[in-house]
């Protein structure tokens, strides 16, 4: 009988802690079957961030580096350039990346780091218990931002993924969800044609996954799904953002 | 002086950010990199961002270094618990300055306290080497990348706006042979025919946060029971020894000089490790000498470390000068002087 559908190589066998209807697992399993794919897991680093997604390590069966919370492309900066043959990514959460280490990122953005990035947007501090992140849409509860976010009070959010588009270095940055099969296969491509971009040394590429967090939105994984297609996406536009690296063999 | 020794001591990595008194170490960097094959200079965009990127390259195996002055030294703090908890080595160098805040960039002491009690958070140690001259600079950047590889642990040169601005002769140690270092087993590199590795510090259970606590501990008695060292300077005959490191170290030799040539029987005892403190030298002393004068360039924080070694066997007195001002050798010559005579110890 012929095999449709089986663990990843670089999947560890372990059940994922996230709750149920969460993001962060589906997206390991992408970054997982990509690494198998292109064949590149006996030379990859991860660095995983402070937030739900630092236990990534105990998913993704390649070598991992956990960072300070923010840190994840300063660290991501130190492994590429000794290693420089070698491919890394980091992996961080809205409050990580546009939050405490928006410094970090642009940085690293605008220096071109030929590294990858992959930035959860799930629109609130998921670990914290649900805190307003910089992503937070205008109006959205949260534990933080009782009545929802008030722009006079709390900002508008960030487009983090925009400004990193202005940055020089920066080669490629798409916004995409794992909303439904079909934004889950193009993520999946997303993320592919970023580690090609590395192993080209093109420089910096970063994909925002918009990703549901359904406990912390208070909503059932269905309707978190949904509110991703119905909400999200008015403030967070799924698209390429920047693309100068074109097509990538 | 430290730049050229890191790179004899086989220092690839260096990220740093600009501050003075320290920036001529930072261009050094910058310059000499470039002519390394292996070697990587980055500029940070912060001092934050600069220690993450010392992770990162100690991670992947090579000897890596960051440097700064006081308010720098501070926001490294994390990265440096990190790197203690990774058990990563690192070098750390901080050419200290007037404090707290802002201060000033004359040389100063003031960070003895935040240097040997961790500096960050959690219950971790980080080895402080305190060279006092042009040469021990050179001779202790070799020591401390020895040292941080060898107890996987980060280690702080403890130096000052003077050393960081001095110009001295200096004999090099000959380069090393980068490849000829021990292999590091627990790099990350790539799992190629082996498991795959994490590098981490969270613990989410409190046992095995324990448990590494308690592997930290036992790695800092052994490191307590190695690598305490001093210099005595004139001490066999001495009634009184001053006690002070670094710069302080340099002014208190030249007034012991000084209160010599007056009869009095006067030594020097100079940490060359600070943390460890080498109290076992420090103890041995206090058999024939009864009063101790530390001299410090801050209000007063060595001094402790002074008073737990000795535990109230000794007179332990405090003369200190912060806030980036320099005390002469006269200036404590009187001070020992006026000391000696207090407390009536006997003249030649």
């Amino acid at each position: 009988m012929k095999k449709v559908f089986q663990r990843p190589r670089y999947l560890k066998k372990a059940v994922f802690h996230y709750c149920p209807g969460c993001g962060h697992s589906i997206i390991h399993r992408l970054i997982a079957e990509v690494i198998e794919e292109l064949n590149i897991g006996e030379k990859t680093i991860g660095v995983p961030p402070a937030g739900c997604a630092v236990l990534a390590y105990d998913y993704l069966d390649v070598d991992m580096g956990e960072a300070p919370h923010g840190r994840g492309a300063a660290v991501a900066t130190g492994l590429k350039r000794v290693l420089p043959d070698h491919i890394i990514f980091s992996y961080q959460g809205d409050g990580d990346i546009a939050a405490i280490g928006t410094a970090e990122t642009i940085h690293a953005a605008n220096r071109g780091e030929n590294i990858s990035v992959f930035f959860i947007n799930n629109a609130c501090y998921g670990m914290t218990g649900g805190q307003m992140a910089p992503t937070t849409l205008l109006g959205q509860e949260s534990t933080t931002t009782p009545g929802g976010r008030r722009k006079d009070r709390d900002a508008a959010p960030i487009d983090l993924s925009e400004m990193l588009a202005i940055a020089r270095g920066s080669v490629y940055i798409e916004r995409t969800t794992v909303n439904s099969p079909k934004s889950i296969r193009k993520t999946k491509k997303a993320i592919t044609k970023s580690f090609k971009i590395q192993m080209a040394g093109l420089g910096f590429s970063l994909i925002e996954i918009l990703s549901p967090c359904p406990v912390n939105w208070k909503m059932a994984p269905v309707e978190a799904a949904r509110w991703i297609d119905d909400e999200m996406i008015k403030t967070f536009p799924l698209k390429v953002i920047k693309d100068t690296a074109g097509k990538i063999d | 002086m430290i730049g050229e020794a890191a790179i004899r001591a086989g220092c690839r990595f260096y990220a740093g950010y600009p501050i003075t008194p320290q920036n001529e170490l930072t261009e050094y960097m910058a310059r000499s990199m470039d002519n390394i094959e292996d070697g990587t200079f980055v500029q940070a965009e912060s001092e934050i961002a600069a220690i993450n990127m010392v992770i990162g390259a100690s991670m992947a195996g090579a000897r890596a270094m960051t440097s700064s002055s006081s308010p720098g030294i501070s926001l490294k703090q994390e990265g440096i618990s990190f790197l203690a908890a990774q058990e990563l080595p690192a070098v750390i160098v901080n050419t200290m300055r007037g404090g707290p805040g802002l201060g000033n960039i004359a040389p100063s002491q003031g960070d003895y306290f935040q240097a040997t009690r961790g500096g960050g958070h959690g219950d971790y140690r980080t080895i402080v080497l305190a060279p006092d001259s042009g040469q021990e600079l050179a001779d202790l950047t070799r020591t401390a990348f020895e040292y941080a590889d060898k107890y996987r642990s980060p280690v702080l040169m403890l130096a000052d706006g003077m050393m960081g601005q001095m110009m001295e002769p200096v004999v090099f140690p000959e380069p090393i042979d980068v490849s000829l270092l021990p292999h590091k087993p627990w790099t990350l590199g790539g799992a190629e025919g082996r498991p795959s590795r994490i590098i981490l510090s969270l613990l989410l259970n409190p046992a095995k946060q324990e448990e590494l606590n308690w592997k930290l501990e036992r790695k800092y008695e052994t490191i307590t029971r190695e690598i305490p060292k001093a210099e005595k300077y004139m001490t066999d005959d001495a009634h009184l020894a001053v006690i002070a490191y670094g710069t302080a170290a340099r002014i208190a030799k030249g007034a012991v000089k000084r209160v010599r040539e007056m009869g009095l029987k006067v030594g020097l005892f100079r940490p060359i490790t600070l943390w460890p403190y080498p109290k076992n030298d420090l103890r041995d002393l206090s058999r024939h000498i009864r009063d101790f004068l530390v001299f410090e360039m801050n209000t007063g924080q060595m001094v402790e470390d002074v008073k737990l070694s000795l535990e109230g066997k000794s007179n332990v007195h405090f003369y200190g000068r912060p806030g980036g001002t320099i005390s002469t050798p006269d200036e404590i010559a009187k001070m020992i002087n006026t000391l000696y005579h207090r407390q009536n110890l006997e003249e030649e």
